[in-house]
């Protein structure tokens, strides 16, 4: 299968004062469409920042990033925010939702910022996910009524809103009770199954690792091991 | 409905305390603003109305001081005539000015004689709106006089007097009416009679003293009475006009003009600062929300506009409030600033125009206000929010 994320030589650092701190050596890794995959490793080891590359909200120093056939290290701003808006959902681990808006008006948000007008099937694609992943009943409450759980999934079900080829999750079960967990992470199964969805699920959960296609495990920004099922 | 417009939308009612907070410091301002704007300018209206409003605004008299105009028939005739007339000259009428002595008990009064083509000059001025006695003069050698004259001389209507004029004749004169024209250096000095009488007692033979106007746009006196000077080509002739009369009025005028024009400006200053003082608040409280929207993929171009519109609706609903509030003082002012007999101090005239374009600026002091803040939500990278949480 074709790799839908591709990782080439990757190199991030921070520089503070003197001092230079790399957080990324000398990363090669890519993801095949459809496959559902896991990234573990200690607090620090550059789990976050390995994500925010792969979703080109951050820039490497060096190194070359393909998603779905396109270099994206050297295009224009548009058009990145075209392909995060299009390619890519994400599910952070704050879940970030916004609270002006209610659960509803929050999944729908990535299909508003390019086409205003929401379709008949748009928002019954909206009302589907909403159902999807169980919130049907508070979808009319602002945001920030929801529970910790459930606001996870309305980021879920937002991160989804445009069908996107790729859901990167930051320890999307980070705040979660074992129940929820447990839920949410049927739900990213389902979702995977459905609608051939590429998902990188960032963890310190074992258990939750374990039940993935593969699991990528990193330490000081090096990956040390790359297992597939 | 776009997408940065109902955020906009959101984050202005998310946010109601600072939303009020700016609308009413536009509301505020721009109500100082027309209030104090309608006050200068009815202030002004009803000076010069005052002033001009009841007298000449261009008078046609002879070259030679103190020698009549003659074949004034004609200049009127032309006058009348040319295009400018119809448009911009409201009033034309003949005037004739002689001196005339009367002698009551010990003391010989010098009065100024006016004689009135009435029916030509009651436009000018409002001859009858100012009788408080008798009638105007209907037949020649009949005159009115002042209320002033009247008491200090102990004259009533009917009475007759005898005058000396200038040409050194006696004559008697017949009382048909008294006037009050609220000024008391003309109750006291003026006569006023038909235009035969006046012409009889001065030795005007058919000539008047002047000719005398009132336009449509009193501004405009000077510049119409070049065009007269141009358009009679009469080397005999001179064209006054209330402007160049009353050049120490006007300078005044254009000061308190400026003074007022400083005001707007400095309160529009004032509330520009406000709204960007108070919207670059908004961008960094609501940075996170800025970089999530980022992330998800709004452009940079759209996050601007974001603020744009808040700065724009802010400052339309400000706009109508503060047009409210200003005529709402205006009225108030109009209604409890009195005098003595009712009338208000300042007779308020409200332009709506000028609210109008008040509000407008307003409108786009507070969109220009809000580009600061869009600039920095544009330059803010999510990258920045996503990692700190
Ligand atoms: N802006 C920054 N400036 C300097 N160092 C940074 C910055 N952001 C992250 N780092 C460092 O980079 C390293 C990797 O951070 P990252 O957030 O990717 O780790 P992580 O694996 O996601 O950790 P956690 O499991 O705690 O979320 C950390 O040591 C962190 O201190
Ligand atoms: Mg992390």
């Amino acid at each position: 299968m074709a790799n839908i994320i591709d990782l080439k030589n990757i190199n991030k650092f921070y520089i503070s004062g003197k001092m230079k701190f790399q957080v990324l050596h000398d990363i090669n890794l890519s993801f095949e469409e459809g496959s559902f995959n896991s990234i573990i490793g200690p607090s620090g080891s550059g789990k976050t920042t390995l994500m925010n590359v792969m979703g080109i909200l951050d820039k490497p120093q060096s190194g070359e990033i393909t998603i779905d056939g396109e270099r994206i290290d050297k295009i224009e701003k548009k058009r990145l925010a075209y392909i995060r808006n299009q390619k890519i959902g994400f599910v952070f681990q704050f879940h970030y939702l916004l609270p002006e808006f209610t659960i509803y008006e929050n999944v729908l948000m990535p299909y508003l910022m390019k086409d205003s007008k929401p379709t008949k099937e748009i928002i019954k694609r909206a009302e589907e996910l909403i159902d999807l992943v169980g919130i049907s009943k508070i979808k009319n409450n602002m945001a920030t009524e929801a529970s910790g759980g459930q606001q996870q999934k309305t980021a879920i079900a937002r991160a989804l809103m445009n069908n996107p080829k790729i859901i990167l999750a930051d320890e999307p079960t980070g705040n979660l009770d074992s129940q929820s967990t447990e839920d949410i992470y049927a739900l990213l199964r389902q979702v995977n199954k459905k609608y051939n969805t590429t998902f990188v699920i960032v963890t310190h959960d074992r258990r939750i690792a374990e039940r993935t296609d593969r699991i990528v495990e990193i330490l000081d920004g090096r990956i040390i091991s790359d297992i597939k099922k | 409905m776009s997408l940065p417009f109902k955020i906009a939308l959101r984050f202005i009612r998310y946010n109601r305390s600072q939303s009020i907070f700016i609308i009413l410091s536009i509301a505020i301002g721009i109500s100082v603003q027309i209030f104090i704007g309608l006050l200068i300018q009815s202030l002004q209206t009803s000076l010069v109305e005052t002033t001009i409003g009841n007298s000449s605004q261009i008078t046609i008299v002879s070259k030679i001081k103190g020698t009549p105009v003659s074949n004034w028939d004609g200049i009127i005739q032309k006058i009348s005539s040319d295009p400018v007339y119809d448009k911009e000259i409201k009033y034309l009428s003949p005037s004739v000015n002689t001196p005339i002595f009367i002698s009551e008990g010990s003391a010989i009064n010098s009065l100024l004689l006016r004689g009135f083509d009435f029916k030509a000059s009651d436009p000018i001025y409002h001859f009858n709106s100012h009788i408080i006695e008798g009638t105007l003069p209907t037949n020649d050698n009949e005159i009115m006089i002042g209320k002033q004259f009247a008491k200090d001389a102990n004259l009533s209507v009917g009475k007759t007097v005898t005058v000396f004029t200038a040409k050194r004749q006696l004559k008697i004169l017949k009382i048909s009416g008294i006037f009050d024209f609220n000024v008391s250096a003309i109750n006291s000095s003026w006569a006023i009679s038909n235009l035969q009488t006046a012409q009889n007692i001065g030795g005007f033979g058919n000539n008047v003293s002047s000719i005398e106007m009132q336009v449509v746009n009193v501004f405009d006196a000077k510049k119409i009475s070049e065009e007269i000077v141009k358009m009679l080509n009469n080397p005999s002739i001179k064209v006054e006009n209330w402007e160049d009369q009353n050049a120490d009025l006007l300078t005044g005028l254009q000061g308190q003009s400026i003074s007022s024009i400083m005001i707007q400006v400095f309160v529009i200053v004032a509330v520009t600062l406000a709204i960007a003082s108070v919207l670059a608040i908004t961008v960094l409280q609501k940075s996170k929300e800025i970089g999530i929207l980022k992330a998800m993929g709004l452009t940079d171009g759209k996050t601007g506009l974001v603020f744009l519109f808040q700065g724009l609706i802010l400052g339309i609903i400000g706009a109508i409030a503060g047009a409210g509030l200003g005529l709402g003082l205006s009225f108030m002012f109009a209604k409890f600033a009195v005098n003595s007999n009712g009338t208000p101090v300042v007779p308020l005239e409200i332009n709506y125009f000028f609210i109008l374009i008040s509000m407008i600026i307003a409108i786009t002091a507070s969109v220009v206000a809000s580009v600061i803040p869009a600039r920095s939500s544009i330059r803010l990278d999510p990258i920045e929010v996503i990692r700190n949480g």
